[in-house]
């Protein structure tokens, strides 16, 4: 995806400079941003270490645990054919709340663990089952805490208050998540009126 | 709405506070944990560098050469229509491939006109509420060898719709 993308952009903006007379802004664009994307990096390094560190002391106390069980009432609405004590529960729980806690590099890893465990229970078919729609559903509505990456790159481009955004933010990831729970448990009623699992 | 503001500010403390807090009560080590976690940080940001660098400069490149200024103008009748700007409409779109390639753009937004401009609040509680759709299907679905996705693909926009407009309406509101 990202050959395509990337190959584009650069073709087109390099073409467009050419034909526009800006050719002397491009080149000094190229070398300016990749710099720029290093700086951002020494800015980034320092907040997102701050974060996974606050983060390991959240796990290591248990919080993170604790965290997770309390999403299990929401499990059962969300998936409410999968057996209570079934060990996917704990990789979709773990997925969910690494994705609420901005860990989104630990949350893949989870979620596609969870997704090889409800194709055994889907019976290795072809066609998504009604969790699996759910999981990935859930998953982009992207409920999110504390947006880590946003606030660095606003506190790196100048932000008097990075962090003024976090209020709207939230609400705006909550509706989006309300919708995408709503979606689902209507989506699963009505297939399985119409005889899918 | 000013108390959303208000709230932004407590939030990251309290989360500290609530967290150190229940670790001294657990009677963890809190700063030996906190230094190894905040080691894992060094690789994530280093692992998401050579991404950038690449990103950043297509980005900048498009913007030297006046091409996003282009596709803004082009989107601007439409866009109007619709109450959204017609920057930030490349971030959108673009967001649904690549996380990286719309983080590189939101950059590219800070830059032109701050990040504590309308433009720039919106789109930092934009990137808050939306996620990379086709590619997260992608590599959930392959990892189950699935072939129909059936309903997923719909719910996704809809969520993403969803947090697009009230991200304008919460912007609208508190800033």
């Amino acid at each position: 995806m990202l050959n395509y993308l990337w190959g584009i952009m650069i073709v087109l903006g390099i073409t467009v400079g050419v034909l526009r007379g800006e050719i002397g802004e491009v080149s000094k664009a190229t070398i300016n941003s990749s710099k720029e994307a290093v700086t951002l990096c020494i800015t980034m390094l320092g907040i997102m270490a701050m974060w996974t560190g606050i983060m390991q002391v959240a796990k290591k106390c248990g919080l993170v645990a604790s965290f997770t069980k309390a999403l299990r009432p929401f499990l059962r609405v969300l998936y409410p054919s999968i057996p209570k004590d079934h060990v996917v529960n704990e990789y979709i729980a773990s997925n969910m709340i690494a994705n609420i806690l901005g860990l989104g590099w630990a949350a893949t890893p989870m979620g596609l663990m969870a997704m090889k465990e409800l194709k055994k229970i889907n019976q290795d078919s072809e066609v998504a089952s009604c969790d699996m729609c759910t999981l990935l559903i859930i998953n982009i509505s992207s409920l999110q805490l504390i947006p880590v990456n946003v606030i660095a790159y606003r506190s790196q481009y100048g932000s008097v208050n990075p962090a003024e955004i976090l209020g709207a933010g939230l609400i705006a990831t909550l509706c989006s998540t309300c919708v995408g729970f709503a979606f689902s448990v209507i989506a699963r009623k009505l297939s399985y009126r119409n005889g899918h699992r | 709405m000013r108390f959303l503001i208000y709230m932004s500010d407590y939030i990251i403390p309290f989360l500290f506070l609530y967290i150190v807090a229940f670790g001294l009560l657990m009677k963890t080590n809190v700063f030996d944990d906190f230094l190894q976690g905040a080691k894992d940080g060094f690789k994530v940001v280093f692992d998401i560098l050579p991404t950038l660098i690449g990103l950043m400069v297509a980005i900048g490149i498009l913007r030297a050469s006046g091409t996003l200024n282009i596709i803004s103008d082009i989107l601007r009748p439409l866009t109007d229509l619709l109450h959204f700007p017609s920057q930030l409409v490349p971030v959108a779109i673009i967001k649904l491939f690549s996380s990286s390639a719309a983080t590189s753009l939101v950059l590219d937004i800070f830059k032109e006109y701050g990040p504590d401009s309308y433009l720039g609040r919106l789109v930092s509680v934009m990137m808050s509420s939306t996620e990379t759709i086709f590619y997260t299907l992608a590599v959930y679905f392959m990892a189950a060898g699935v072939k129909k996705t059936r309903y997923t693909l719909l719910g996704c926009l809809l969520t993403t719709l969803t947090g697009i407009i009230v991200s304008v309406i919460m912007t609208n509101l508190v800033f």
